[in-house]
């Protein structure tokens, strides 16, 4: 990856100016914009799972963004979560519930211009927000910076408190999630065993079953059954 | 490391996608054939159905490519490219030999691997639904529960490695590697080469694809090239998931001599793993879609825990 890194352009940027950006810089805006892009494709379309599906690029697209500031490692942790994960049991939800192939009518909410004037209100003011605060910061991207040791050595070195603290929070969440999906206290009815396949078997075992049923021959079949069984 | 080094190294990875995964579908043939008497594959050609390959190629070329009417057509006709260029990208990553001997050495090595890896379930996810046919639509929800389940003790499997060796860039691994990490690494080989196998959805874990019940699952409505694609991208799968646990488990290019020949051995690792994945395919009869569940979260993930834990008591032990 550092050779594609070196293609796209020196590291170092070289004046430090918005005017003159380095070539990489540029390839940064331009997969800023494809993300922009497929945002709004996927907020904006009437197909469910297309949504999802341009999700994928948006989210994507921002892996690509966290490998040209150099940090590869976070880009992986994107793709490996949300590409692998997240968008994957999004998908897998819409198609258990409702995804009809072609448009959804109800897929429009009666909201959406009020979503519009929220979403733009709050890119306005991140965006105003983050260009005041680093207007005159750069930083200068030395390859590796973002590598897995340095990345490693910061999390396990400055940030162990708020790891761990993350860590409680996501096996507290599990186990609700387990507790949640462990419904009822026995009483409604014969539980499934969980792992276990649920064939249809006979009430009775057969050989109890056949005598009560049978009028001639049963006392003999009985007989025979029962002698077999011992 | 300069532009035209970056681009032979892309056609180098370019060309072994487009070879190895087909040497590894003929010896499927061959060695079917072989354990099962089949008969057919041995015709076309003359010597052992050398051609067989070739004729399957022709037919596959020669079909009509059917979209049906129902269908997402966009989204059905990508979907063959989003499973098969993972494991392109992939193969990028894996060293074959020392001293460069990669097509990219990628920091961050086995992350990027499984990372990509786990893309490929769009593929399936995207054909089954897109084919508007409710048994391709539970192949593909079969298989996305599969390939979610499986890659767990594979990611665990993976972090053991990467903890014995310090590292998670796989030169390095292969590097740190030392003989007496085959014993210590036993369970996690077997249970990241299981699970391998079930990312494949290769026999014994074919769930997805049952042909007696879902008939080949999200790929029922796919003919011709696009249906090889499917194939292929199995093939280089078990190319990939071979060559992987060959990097992580059995010490890549380290042989009983001459590391100078380190690639020979790699390949020749790799072929074994790839015959054996054949072999289970000819010997095991298919796992019940609860067994193939039960068998993920109450066998693989437990020993691959333990084998972290194993790791992690004899990495102290030893510092």
């Amino acid at each position: 990856m550092s050779a594609l890194l070196a293609a796209a352009g020196s590291l170092e940027p070289a004046a430090r100016s918005f005017l003159s950006p380095t070539g990489q810089e540029i390839v940064f805006l331009l997969v800023g914009i494809a993300v922009l892009g497929a945002a709004v494709v996927t907020v904006t379309t009437r197909q469910l799972v297309h949504a999802a599906l341009w999700l994928v690029v948006a989210l994507g697209g921002l892996a690509v963004e966290f490998l040209l500031l150099t940090a590869e490692f976070i880009a992986w942790v994107q793709v490996l979560i949300y590409l692998g994960s997240v968008v994957v049991l999004v998908l897998f939800g819409l198609m258990l519930t409702r995804a009809p192939i072609g448009r959804s009518p109800d897929a429009d909410s009666g909201n959406r211009w009020v979503a519009l004037a929220v979403a733009v209100a709050s890119a306005g003011t991140l965006v105003t927000l983050v260009v005041d605060a680093f207007r005159s910061t750069w930083i200068d991207l030395g390859a590796g910076a973002g590598s897995t040791r340095v990345t490693g050595e910061y999390l396990f070195r400055y940030w162990v408190l708020p790891f761990e603290a993350l860590s409680v929070l996501l096996l507290a969440a599990l186990v609700g999630a387990i507790v949640l999906s462990r419904t009822g206290k026995g009483g409604r009815g014969p539980r499934l065993r969980p792992g276990r396949t649920t064939t249809v078997r006979p009430a009775r075992p057969a050989s109890s079953a056949r005598p009560a049923a049978g009028a001639g021959t049963s006392a003999s079949a009985g007989a025979a059954d029962a002698t077999k069984e011992r | 490391m300069n532009l035209l080094d970056t681009l032979l190294r892309c056609v180098a990875i370019l060309v072994v996608f487009l070879v190895l995964p087909l040497v590894i579908g003929q010896t499927e043939h061959k060695v079917m054939a072989h354990m099962q008497g089949r008969l057919g594959p041995m015709y076309a050609g003359g010597f052992h159905g050398w051609a067989q390959l070739v004729a399957d190629g022709v037919k596959f070329a020669q079909k009509e490519d059917v979209v049906p009417v129902g269908a997402d057509r966009r989204v059905f006709q990508l979907a063959p490219a989003v499973a098969l260029l993972p494991y392109l990208v992939v193969l990028l990553a894996i060293p074959v030999g020392p001293n460069g001997f990669v097509g990219q050495a990628v920091d961050a090595g086995i992350f990027f691997v499984l990372a990509v890896m786990g893309i490929g379930v769009l593929g399936s996810l995207m054909a089954g639904w897109a084919s508007a046919n409710k048994f391709s639509l539970l192949g593909g929800l079969r298989t996305a529960a599969q390939l979610m389940s499986y890659e767990l003790p594979m990611l665990l499997a993976a972090a053991s490695v990467a903890m014995a060796a310090g590292t998670v860039s796989l030169p390095g691994i292969v590097d740190a590697f030392h003989w007496w990490w085959i014993p210590w690494q036993a369970i996690g080989a077997f249970v990241f080469f299981t699970a391998g196998l079930a990312e494949l959805q290769r026999p014994p874990f074919d769930m997805p694809v049952a042909d007696s019940e879902i008939i080949f699952g999200a790929y029922t409505e796919y003919t011709g090239l696009r249906f090889a694609l499917f194939l292929l991208s199995e093939y280089a799968g078990i190319v990939v998931v071979s060559g992987l646990t060959t990097v992580l488990f059995l010490g890549g290019w380290h042989g009983p001599f001459s590391d100078s020949l380190g690639w020979l051995w790699t390949l020749l690792k790799t072929f074994a793993l790839a015959f054996v994945v054949i072999w289970l395919r000819v010997t095991y009869p298919r796992l019940r879609e609860d067994q193939l569940m039960r068998f993920a979260w109450t066998v693989l993930i437990p020993l691959a825990l333990a084998q972290l834990a194993l790791t992690g008591i004899i990495k102290v032990a030893i510092s």
